[in-house]
């Protein structure tokens, strides 16, 4: 939002991202036409009302000097640098805790002004070290700038006074350490740590000049609440936070902005980097999605990308049980493409097919399934999404007619009720999670569809919550009970049903959901929620004024996880929470371009932009312009692929920057699967599990080493800058292209922004993307086309792409995972804050301090039942499998319910997952499977057969590398 | 009949050795088989006299003091002379035992005083209605009940008060921005957070006639529509915390407080919290920050509290004393308030005597005497008996005054224009043995043990200051250090965020500049010190 203020010159002229203003923009911008004009220094200014005096100054670009005032944190005046003269009033007030008045005569620089600003910082520097020199912020030192800004001569105090130079260090944080000898005490960190991040793990302890930063109860930080996000080390003027990194290399000489490659909530940050190092990454204030903030992950967790497991060079082998052989791209090219044609040769055109990565790019992702369908010939294409949003797609699609979010992350702040399902964006989506909690302190309610109590439920002055903790699997259930309530106490937006709804569905959908047997009453023994708080949440959320629904996999990953986004669309639609700021249906989506890999045609049924395959018009297009033959029937999903391997029938995969070995659920049958294959072609940036199994390993590259764009969970097309050069020479789209010429199916781009424009060309909602237009806009949240411009932030607003909301029929079925005298215990899967996903850049990484190892979380009840003690190794057996890990006992679980995440591959997590899932789409039911737990006292067949099978393969590939190495010299 | 006897329960009774005095009369009643009605009072602020035990006799009361549990054989001796049951016998005016007061309303230092505010103390039992009602209780709040909230914001600006915590802003104006406020829920605070050395007017409200104050925020909540109140009560009067727990609790069921009051459509409901011993917190906004469950911590202002206070609400902060005389003004007309004073002080000033004086107590007058006056004309002279040097009016941040501005009437003006304050009424005496570079350290020390910590100037000023007083007074670099002193001095008027930080350096520059020659008898004390060790 543009602040607007005179001289005139000025008017258009943007927020600058790079620079501080001081205090937040005011809450009165936008919603008030009216501006205030005042003179700052004679200047003539005008802003809205709210704005402090120091941000109108900024605006003029009339900087005052300033400490502890920073434009994400709420004024706060303690430092009293900023003092201006004002006329009328008494004193020297601070410009950051003065609101503008019309009128107001303001002064910025004089000599008494001068000599308060100069006195104050004398006090300052009478307790810090003269050590600037040597002092890791030296470059970079807010106070530094400032004892030049006023002018700052001599410390008359001396410097043998009272002091705090002789504090200890805190190194305890892997990332970053706490010199409180350098500590101003302005109060940034704390208060970034509570307006920013939300988590209140800093205060001040002690008072007067014995006031000092302290984590927790004056703990260490690694052992305090501290999350390790990084806001306060941003937050900080002086080295008292500081990244060791820096402390390490010294400062930055260059910075590039890009966006981070972890979650789905696509945060940008500024690489900060000297040479083709990086220094540090910076959360980037001009990043519409993150807003300046970050979490441990992209803040830190980067060193991945250089770390020494790097594939460096492509290698091959004949049989998974040679060493691999490092070779040329050229001749590794060559050996994939023969293989695949052989294969073809004598198992048919469909015995090959392709996995697109939801942590490539788009560029990336578009150019492999443009692969598999023009140049392997057939719709064999599939993405991780299968096993994770594939449901997300086919819910909303069917009921609003867009397989995607509708609303921007921002649109949390308007959110009166706040309802989650099946998610944890705390620890999933931080950045996000925090903006929620945020809202939550402001007043929001909240209510989580969970069977654990998530963090979110542990909010910091969190008001109104309500936990509707059900059984594992019941979540169609649940959402039919609230749906139930909304419909039978008359909640629903009437006007809203019959202006927007398919009058036929609805009153099909409306005499089904009103069937006694959806009661919350009816429904309270499958669910085991309590019915009178399935209705207080119904009314809660239909009553709300803005109700929003946010949800995860704990949703989509369930035999009828279709179902239940078509249940949770339904209770938007009914309750018209869909169509403007603070409502809407919202996926939380898992990997950072997972919506952009969906949204390129990965699927085997869906071109790009979801169009389907047997649509002659645009199948058409893409044939015209691909210069070949398309197929106009649906390929292979991921589940049939292996499906099809075991039978025989399905020979050769290309599997770009996906871990399916260790991601897809009954590790088993995938095993059994990768090995049946003639060709794995694996391009991955570490010989990941899978690659354990492929006879060629193509070295990828890192979000750091390419350009692209990715797409986050908000529909938001962010982009993607090359900050260094790709380790083994080639962006990951360029592998691509190189393995289609050699297949013989022509590709030529030199620049990923060449494959935007066809992608704009052939997609629809995607036709008024490009590079310039991205680098223009910051961002461009699709559809963007002619109708849609700058993109489109909030959907539905008018109508649906299918003209009515469709409310669909959701009848709850239950799952055949379920409880049994054999298999008592509902085993249910997750995530935490410091690992990512299958863990390959996360355990590679520091964050590893937080989370070394998956454990199985159980309540006190099942583990006195079994006799089980904190710390205990815990067999866990289902169907499918057994498994050993440490058990953590935590009252965050309900009876019955164990819960695991499957960040080590070690873990065997997806050993034990069942090949349940999804009706419509086939997506894992990794949320619910049937186990028993029970002590034992050596870890399991498979994790040691797990451990043996992974030394072989480390050891093929050292004498890959060695041989490489002997080779060269 | 039995006889009544009168014997305080506040706080300096008690230190004074009460309780023992109680034991002794209750003793002395029995083994005597004598009928007594004991009532606990509050003190009426002669606290030089303290134990003070009354009798009420058919001439009025008569009082003993200071008694010791061994003065109470004796006194009993004289008010219960033998032939006489609840009588005193004719003849006998019970003032034959050395430490006969008489009839205490007619001790000078009680009778000179204008109680307006105090004219219950040590009369009534503090906690009973019906004694309350007794003695023109509650007809305030009658009166404000038949008017409209802004009848009631009216006669308060009419009458003149202005706020008694030491800031002196007029209380009806403050009360007119809570007035005009429209939200859901509005708060009544008082601040009983009484941390200024030297004073204990609150206390004494608390202790001595603590539904005064209750009434005074009923009225507040009247004329403002506040349905909340809360008495923010430092955390070291657990005395005036049971006694104002007491009263509130009467109050309640009596129908004063809660819904309906007085069968009115009017709610008020009344809480005590005790503070974490801060000075800070005597600071309107730290209170709010502390009374929300946070830090005492400073808050910058705007907003002003008025318009968003507790918990972002609009909020009435008074002081005990402005709240307490509230009940006067709204039962004798705000004209009867306003006839008190001079200039734009109006009305009376609970005065605190303290230090160096012989008879230290409350002393409530109208504004307008001098402040050599009030010490002369109640004090009784030093205790030491040397003769007086220096008065420190308004708390550890007033001004030391010299006796050549002795003659400075007591009124916030004239006090302002002296480069001094009244604040709070806290007046502590020293006599001529004083070292005023002690005191103007001990100021300063007093912002370093106090300051939140939350802006420069205070936090490591106060520190810095300390040090460079220090250095003055050994001798070090003597001329830089005192102009460096003054710059830091200016560098925490202009730059502090609160009075804390902005007001320390009043005293430490009046103690330099009205007590100069001090200088270099401290240097010369240090010098030998350190040739002695």
């Amino acid at each position: 939002m543009l602040q607007h203020f005179d001289p005139k010159q000025f008017i258009n002229k943007k927020i600058d991202p790079d620079k501080d203003y001081g205090t937040p923009i005011s809450k009165n911008s936008g919603t008030s036409e009216q501006l205030i004009t005042l003179h700052i220094d004679g200047v003539e200014i005008a802003v809205p009302p709210g704005t402090s005096v120091l941000r109108a100054a900024a605006l003029a670009d009339i900087n005052i000097p300033k400490l502890c005032a920073s434009d994400n944190l709420e004024a706060f005046g303690s430092c009293r640098l900023c003092a201006v003269q004002i006329e009328g009033r008494r004193g020297y007030p601070a410009s950051c805790t003065t609101p503008v008045d019309a009128g107001m005569q303001v002064t910025t620089q004089n000599e008494k002004i001068g000599k308060l600003r100069r006195n104050i910082m004398e006090l300052y520097i009478s307790d810090h070290p003269l050590d600037c020199l040597t002092c890791p912020a030296n470059g970079d030192c807010e106070l530094q700038d400032m004892a030049g800004a006023v002018g700052l001569r001599e410390v008359r105090y001396g410097f043998d006074g009272h002091n705090h130079l002789e504090s200890e260090k805190d190194t305890s944080n892997p990332y970053f350490s706490f010199d409180p000898s350098k500590c101003i005490v302005c109060s940034r960190c704390v208060r970034a740590c509570e307006e920013v991040q939300g988590t209140f793990a800093l205060t001040i302890d002690g008072r007067g000049f014995d006031s000092k930063i302290a984590a927790g109860q004056d703990d260490a930080f690694i052992d305090s609440d501290c999350v390790s996000c990084g806001a306060c080390v941003q937050a900080c003027p002086t080295s008292t936070l500081m990244e060791k990194n820096v402390i390490e290399m010294g400062q930055p000489e260059h910075s590039i902005v890009t966006t981070c490659a972890y979650c789905g909530v696509g945060c940008s940050f500024k690489a900060d980097m000297k040479g083709d190092k990086v220094v540090r990454m910076v959360p980037y204030k001009g990043g519409a999605a993150n807003q300046g903030h970050s979490c441990v992950k992209g803040r830190f967790a980067f060193g991945y990308a250089t770390h020494k497991d790097r594939i460096k060079e492509p290698m091959i082998r004949d049989s998974i049980d040679e060493p691999w052989r490092a070779v040329s791209w050229d001749d590794a090219m060559s050996f994939a493409a023969k293989r695949l044609k052989e294969v073809q040769a004598e198992y048919g055109r469909e015995s090959i097919g392709g996995i697109t990565s939801s942590r490539c790019t788009n560029e990336e992702t578009y150019l492999v399934q443009k692969l598999i369908r023009a140049g392997f010939g057939n719709n064999n294409t599939d993405t991780c999404a299968r096993v994770c949003h594939s449901p997300t797609g086919y819910g909303l699609k069917t009921t609003l007619g867009e397989s995607a979010g509708t609303q921007t992350f921002d649109s949390v702040k308007y959110a009166d009720t706040i309802l989650v399902i099946g998610a944890n964006p705390t620890d999933a989506h931080p950045v996000f999670g925090s903006m929620m909690r945020r809202r939550l302190r402001e007043g929001a309610k909240l209510i989580v569809a969970d069977p654990r109590k998530i963090d979110l439920l542990n909010t910091p002055h969190l008001k109104d919550a309500i936990h509707l903790p059900l059984r594992p699997g019941t979540n169609v259930a649940l959402v039919n009970s609230l749906a139930y309530t909304i419909m039978s106490e008359g909640l629903e937006d009437k006007a809203f049903i019959t202006s927007r709804c398919d009058d036929k569905a609805f009153i099909k959908w409306q005499a089904f959901i009103t069937e006694e047997r959806n009661s919350p009453e009816a429904m309270e023994s499958v669910t085991g929620v309590a019915a009178t708080d399935v209705r207080k949440a119904a009314r809660m959320y239909a009553e709300a004024g803005n109700g929003a629904i946010f949800y995860g996999l704990g949703v989509t990953e369930h035999s009828q996880g279709s179902t239940m986004v078509m249940g949770i669309a339904n209770l938007a639609l009914a309750t018209g929470n869909i169509g403007r700021e603070g409502v809407g249906v919202n996926p939380l989506r898992g990997q950072n371009n997972v919506q952009g890999s969906c949204d390129m045609g990965s699927f085997p049924h869906e071109l790009p932009g979801y169009q389907h395959v047997a649509d002659d018009e645009a199948r058409g297009r893409f044939e015209a312009a691909w210069g070949v033959k398309l197929d106009d029937e649906p390929g292979l999903r991921i589940p049939n692929m292996f499906d099809a391997a075991l039978a025989g029938s399905f020979k050769a995969l290309y599997v770009q920057g996906e871990d399916i070995a260790q991601s897809d659920p009954n590790t088993h049958h995938v095993e059994a699967a990768l090995k049946s294959l003639d060709c794995l072609i694996v391009q991955d940036i570490f010989l990941n599990e899978t690659a354990k199994f492929a006879h060629v390993l193509l070295p990828g590259s890192t979000f750091l080493e390419k350009n692209g764009t990715f797409t986050n969970a908000e529909r938001r097309i962010n982009r993607v800058r090359k900050v260094m050069p790709p380790l083994a020479g080639k962006e990951d789209w360029e592998v691509t292209v190189a393995l289609s010429n050699a297949l013989g199916y022509e590709m030529s781009y030199s620049h990923p922004s060449e494959i935007m424009d066809e992608i704009a060309s052939l997609t629809p909602t995607f036709s008024g993307v490009s590079y310039a237009r991205l680098e223009e806009l910051g961002s461009i949240q699709w559809p963007c086309n002619e109708q849609h411009p700058d993109g489109m932030p909030v959907m539905h607003v008018e109508d649906f792409p299918i003209g009515k909301g469709n409310l669909a029929i959701t009848e709850y079925v239950a799952t055949e995972e379920r409880a049994t005298r054999r298999f008592p215990l509902l085993l249910t899967t997750g995530r935490i804050l410091s690992q990512y996903n299958v863990g390959a850049q996360t355990r590679r990484t520091e964050n590893q301090t937080w989370h070394d190892e998956d454990v199985l979380e159980l309540h006190p009840h099942d583990a006195q039942e079994r006799g089980v003690r904190e710390g205990d190794w815990l067999g866990i057996s289902s169907r499918a499998g057994h498994t050993v890990l440490r058990a953590v006992i935590s009252e965050r679980m309900q009876p019955g319910v164990v819960y695991t995440t499957f960040h080590h591959p070690g873990s065997g997590a997806n050993v034990i997952t069942t090949d349940s899932s999804d009706w419509a789409t086939n997506c894992p039911e990794y949320k619910v499977t049937a186990v028993q737990v029970e002590k034992v006292t050596q870890p399991s067949v498979w994790q040691k057969n797990f451990a043996d099978f992974n030394e072989k393969q480390q050891g093929h590939l050292r004498s890959g590398r060695r041989n490489n190495e002997t080779a060269k010299q | 009949m039995s006889m009544k006897i009168f014997l305080p329960r506040d706080t300096t009774t008690l230190a004074l050795g009460g309780e023992k005095v109680v034991k002794a009369i209750r003793t002395e009643a029995d083994v005597r088989g004598l009928e007594i009605e004991l009532v606990r009072n509050g003190s009426r602020g002669l606290f030089w006299l303290e134990p003070m035990l009354e009798v009420q006799t058919q001439n009025g009361r008569i009082a003993y003091g200071p008694v010791e549990a061994s003065d109470v054989a004796a006194i009993f001796d004289e008010i219960f002379n033998p032939g006489l049951d609840s009588e005193l016998s004719e003849g006998n005016t019970g003032d034959a035992h050395p430490l006969a007061l008489g009839n205490p309303e007619e001790i000078p230092y009680l009778k000179n005083q204008q109680r307006l505010t105090f004219a219950r103390a040590g009369i009534t039992d503090p906690v009973s209605i019906a004694d309350y009602l007794a003695h023109d209780g509650f007809k305030g709040l009658e009166n404000s009940l038949a008017l409209n909230s802004q009848a009631i914001v009216d006669e308060v600006k009419a009458s003149g008060l202005r706020g008694r915590g030491g800031a002196a802003f007029p209380t009806g104006i403050k009360w007119q921005t809570v007035h005009d406020c429209s939200a859901d829920q509005k708060y009544i605070v008082c601040n009983a957070d009484e941390g200024d050395s030297g004073t204990f007017a609150d206390r004494l409200v608390m202790e001595a006639d603590p539904l005064m104050l209750v009434e005074g925020m009923i009225i507040a909540g009247v004329a403002v529509d506040a349905t909340q109140g809360y008495i923010y009560l430092r955390s070291e009067y657990p005395v005036a915390y049971q006694i104002m727990n007491e009263a509130i609790a009467n109050a309640y069921a009596a129908g004063y407080l809660g819904e309906h009051i007085l069968g009115s459509d009017k709610t008020f409901h009344l809480e005590v919290r005790l503070g974490a011993a801060a000075y800070i917190c005597g600071e309107e906004t730290s209170l709010l920050e502390s009374l929300e469950g946070k830090r005492g911590m400073v808050r910058f202002k705007p907003p002003l509290p008025a318009i968003e206070g507790l918990f972002g609400k609009p909020t009435v902060v008074n002081n005990v004393l402005s709240l307490a005389a509230i009940p006067f003004i709204m039962e004798k007309g705000s004209q009867a308030y306003a006839d008190y004073g001079m200039g734009r002080s109006r009305g009376t000033l609970p005065f605190q005597l303290t230090g160096n004086l012989k008879q230290g107590g409350l002393v409530e007058l109208a504004f307008g005497p001098t402040l050599r006056e009030l010490v002369d004309n109640f004090g009784g002279g030093t205790e030491t008996g040397l003769p007086m040097r220096a008065i420190q009016v308004g708390g550890p941040l007033g001004a030391y005054l010299p006796a050549s501005q002795w003659d400075t009437p007591l009124d916030y003006e004239a006090f302002a224009a002296a480069g001094a304050v009244l604040g709070h009424g806290g007046v502590v005496v020293f006599d001529e043995s004083v070292d005023m570079t002690e005191q103007a350290r001990f100021s300063m020390e007093f912002c370093v043990a106090e300051s939140c910590g939350k802006c420069t100037p205070c936090r490591i000023g106060s520190t810095r200051g300390v040090e460079v007083i220090d250095k003055i007074r050994s001798g070090n670099n003597v001329a830089a250090n005192l102009a460096l002193l003054d710059d830091l001095c200016d560098t925490m008027i202009d730059g502090s965020l609160c009075a804390m930080g902005s007001m320390t350096p009043i005293p430490v520059k009046s103690a330099f500049k009205y007590f100069s020659e001090d200088i270099a008898l401290a240097h010369a004390s240090s010098l030998a010190q350190t040739e002695t060790q």
